[in-house]
């Protein structure tokens, strides 16, 4: 574990070697990931593989959006509503002709980043409040679309569609819920894979630049504009993708489904986790799926009145939101970082019985 | 480097995550010895229901899972149905139907509960009645008035419960046909099922030629000031309106500010007196109150809150003011109550052991006599539920039903009157006098 924290930190030798060793190691954790993924599901109960399968699906929008917010510094409260689109066009896929569910995936993906292509030209001219705005237009005003075409987008009820079936070959006794786990973690991990090797990537580092300073960044030869266009279509691919895979788990697409509150949570979701970090957006997707399970579940245990305990469930949420910030205010993965480094920084006084010296040296570092 | 992946950091992220799920995951629900059904056991059966106990939909609504609850107790605490508690678990679904979806599946595969009892919501409840059906669980009361509930061959584990907005429809059309001949009529309705359904009813009685202009609603935008001024320009002497509570209070308040005072005719769901008042009071800031509420048009199917006389008001009132005094007596109170009464009637005569199937098998053998002025249309065709309504007007805070009840179907029918007097609430407030 220390030779791999050390490895991380030593400056590589050439660039071809550095671009395959990344892709290598995302690989290898995607694996890992993946196995773990698939131990899980293969424990858990059925309502416990669709909680799975919702923080699954909330991690690909969560990290779509801290590619955007951490990493290229745009805010966007708009992408509640990017998943709509993603969820609508899935959705109206699945009603119609037997098309693939990946294909289906794919197609909701290439649509709302064709929208994104729209929202992130606007964005790009828009700063701080006012690009917060914008989004935040988008988020309450694109669900109430569906309202306008009863017929085509079936009004506030919405559009249901059948829930995928597992293959035969798994059994007939296979639960719908670990299938609907495995299609969302699956295409969590590819997510994963993609971003973890697009920010390592030079698109990584021109985000990142004009994030810091637009002007550095365009005296550096970079698009200032372009590069915060593509920033966003990326961004609004994983919000569609994510609303595909919504689809998937809830078999629903409804303008009550995407409402402002979604959009907060997933911005929510990623200063939760820390703002910036791919592993940040497994901890907020969890958190957003885990903490208002478990608060309801702390409330109800506390035999109050309904009306008391409803919000109590809300309040629980809200506090436990607090506290994260104020005990970790990078981040719950930073929090993580920083005990990582505490253990690997024990184990190497240990092994050089010394006292805490080098401790301080990792508190430095980080 | 915040973006760095660590190893390290990885794997006790997953371990983390692994730790609380697998945990969560090892509990045993509700089974146990004696069981004849998921949910039941030898003492015990576990209900539940999905509803807006949070959010816009909240106000009012949150009563109803608490009324039936509260009735459940009084029958507990008579020794229960067959020997067994009812337990009733309702979870909060924000009238976001992701929502719904969750807590319906956490209800029946956590939970495990024996059945569904008065899911809340059109738009929530549609997107798990599949879910329901497929699972074989009883879906049991669907509280809203949609069509839909009643497709026993499609739903056949789903049950609607109270009067469907097209029947009410036609009864309120009817009304207006009679006694509003000739006058200028506006439609005022919600964009979606509810008030396709309530004007398709509508349409039946009223000529064409009445109607001057229908206008629609989002629910969710507060602001009907245009909708409003169209209705007054179009010259409207009555306004028919299938709107949920908020928004006949809303027209009410844009007719004082545009100095219009039609006759407002409102659908059951939208028309309860004590809701009505609260929110009146609370858009108005205090400044108007229960008085605009006076000579609204609307129609029942239960006896209305104020008919202290009535066997029925009397026991559910009693209950109230045992179990949950600190909710008002009012419409959803009274609507939840009924509602558990007629489960408890079903549970009942579905037999010692009952088990899913059973419970289904009671309710289409028909023959429950509830709280309602009219009967149930239960039977192995037609899972609706209430036939009718009772028109009345709202005087002094209450509603004063006129005439008799009037019956009907969803097809052409004529409204019939239905001439037989209401059933006496039993004595001990439990059915079947067990």
């Amino acid at each position: 574990m220390a030779t791999e924290v050390e490895t991380s930190v030593r400056p590589r030798s050439t660039p071809r070697r550095m671009l395959d060793q990344t892709l290598v190691r995302h690989l290898a954790i995607a694996l890992a990931a993946g196995l773990a993924l698939y131990l899980l599901s293969q424990s858990l109960s059925a309502f416990d593989n669709l909680q799975l399968a919702t923080m699954a699906y909330y991690f690909v929008a969560v990290a779509g959006l801290t590619v955007l917010t951490g990493l290229n510094g745009q805010i966007s409260l708009g992408h509640g509503a990017l998943m709509a689109i993603g969820a609508y066009t899935a959705a109206k896929l699945l009603e119609g002709p037997a098309w693939p569910l990946a294909l289906v995936l794919v197609v909701s993906t290439v649509v709302t980043a064709v929208a994104g292509v729209l929202a992130g030209a606007a964005a790009a001219r828009l700063r701080g409040p006012y690009l917060a705005g914008a989004t935040l237009a988008l988020a309450v005003g694109l669900p109430s679309i569906a309202d306008k075409f009863p017929g085509f987008l079936g009004a506030a009820n919405g559009i249901s569609v059948t829930p995928p079936i597992p293959p035969g070959s798994l059994g007939a006794t296979f639960p719908l819920e670990r299938w609907q786990a495995w299609i969302t973690c699956l295409a969590a991990v590819i997510v994963y894979v993609l971003l973890a090797n697009l920010v390592r990537s030079r698109f990584g580092r021109s985000f990142r630049a004009v994030r810091d300073s637009e002007v550095a960044a365009e005296l550096a030869g970079l698009h200032v504009a372009r590069t915060q266009v593509l920033a966003f279509v990326v961004s609004a691919a994983c919000a569609g993708l994510a609303g595909g895979l919504f689809v998937v788990v809830t078999q629903l697409a409804a303008p009550g489904a995407f409402p402002l509150a979604l959009s907060v949570a997933l911005l929510t979701g990623v200063i939760l986790g820390g703002l910036g970090s791919l592993m940040g957006a497994v901890w907020g997707a969890a958190a957003l799926v885990l903490i208002p399970t478990w608060s309801d579940d702390l409330s109800k245990s506390l035999s109050l009145s309904t009306n008391v305990q409803a919000n109590l469930a809300l309040a629980v949420y809200g506090v436990v939101l607090i506290a994260v910030m104020l005990a970790a205010p990078g981040g719950l993965q930073a929090a993580v970082d920083r005990a990582a480094g505490a253990v690997t920084g024990a184990l190497r006084t240990s092994n050089r019985s010394r006292g805490s010296g080098p401790r301080l040296e990792e508190e430095k570092e980080t | 480097m915040r973006l760095s992946t660590r190893p390290l950091a990885a794997a006790i992220a997953l371990a983390a995550l692994a730790g609380p799920l697998g945990a969560c995951g090892s509990d045993s629900g509700g089974g146990g010895g004696g069981a004849s059904a998921p949910g039941v056991t030898k003492t015990q059966i576990t209900l539940g229901g999905h509803f807006p106990l949070t959010g816009p939909a909240a106000p009012g609504y949150s009563e109803i899972p608490q009324a039936i609850d509260a009735y459940f107790k009084s029958v507990n605490a008579a020794g229960g149905v067959n020997g067994r508690k009812l337990k009733f678990i309702s979870r909060d679904d924000g009238y976001n139907p992701a929502n719904t979806v969750k807590v319906t599946k956490q209800l029946v595969l956590q939970d495990k509960v024996f059945g569904l009892l008065g899911g809340l919501g059109t738009p929530t409840h549609s997107k798990v009645v599949d879910f329901l059906n497929a699972s074989r669980v009883p879906d049991l009361f669907v509280a809203s008035g949609c069509l839909c509930w009643d497709e026993p061959g499609k739903h056949p584990w789903t049950f609607g419960w109270q009067p469907d907005y097209y029947v009410e429809g036609k009864v309120l059309g009817q009304h207006i046909a009679q006694q509003f001949k000739g006058k200028k009529v506006a439609y005022f309705l919600q964009n979606d099922d509810f008030g396709d359904d309530g004007a398709k009813g509508l349409d039946k009685f009223v000529p064409a030629a009445q109607v001057v202009t229908r206008q629609t609603y989002e629910p969710g935008n507060t602001d009907i000031g245009p909708q409003m001024a169209k209705i007054k320009a179009s010259g409207a002497e009555v306004i028919a309106s299938f709107s949920i509570p908020a928004y006949t209070a809303l027209v009410k308040l844009a007719g004082v500010k545009l100095n219009y005072d039609p006759t407002l005719v409102v659908s059951n769901v939208g028309s309860d007196p004590t809701t009505l008042t609260g929110l009146l009071k609370s858009f108005s800031k205090g400044k108007a109150g229960g008085s605009l509420i006076e000579g609204i048009v609307s129609d029942t199917y239960l006896p209305p809150t104020g008919d202290t006389s009535n066997s029925w008001i009397k026991l559910f009132k009693g209950i109230h003011d045992k179990y949950i005094p600190k909710l008002p007596w009012d419409g959803n109170v009274l609507y939840g109550m009924s509602l558990a009464y007629t489960f408890v009637q079903a549970l009942d005569k579905a037999g010692a052991n009952p088990t899913r199937q059973g419970i289904v098998d009671a309710l289409e053998a028909g023959g429950l006599k509830g709280p309602g002025l009219v009967p149930f249309r239960f039977s192995k065709d037609s899972h609706a539920g209430y036939t009718g309504v009772q028109v009345g007007t709202i005087k002094d805070g209450n509603l004063a039903v006129t005439g008799k009840p009037l019956t009907s179907d969803d097809a052409d029918a004529p409204n019939e009157p239905y001439t037989q007097t209401q059933p006496e609430a039993p004595a001990n407030g439990i059915p079947g006098g067990s």
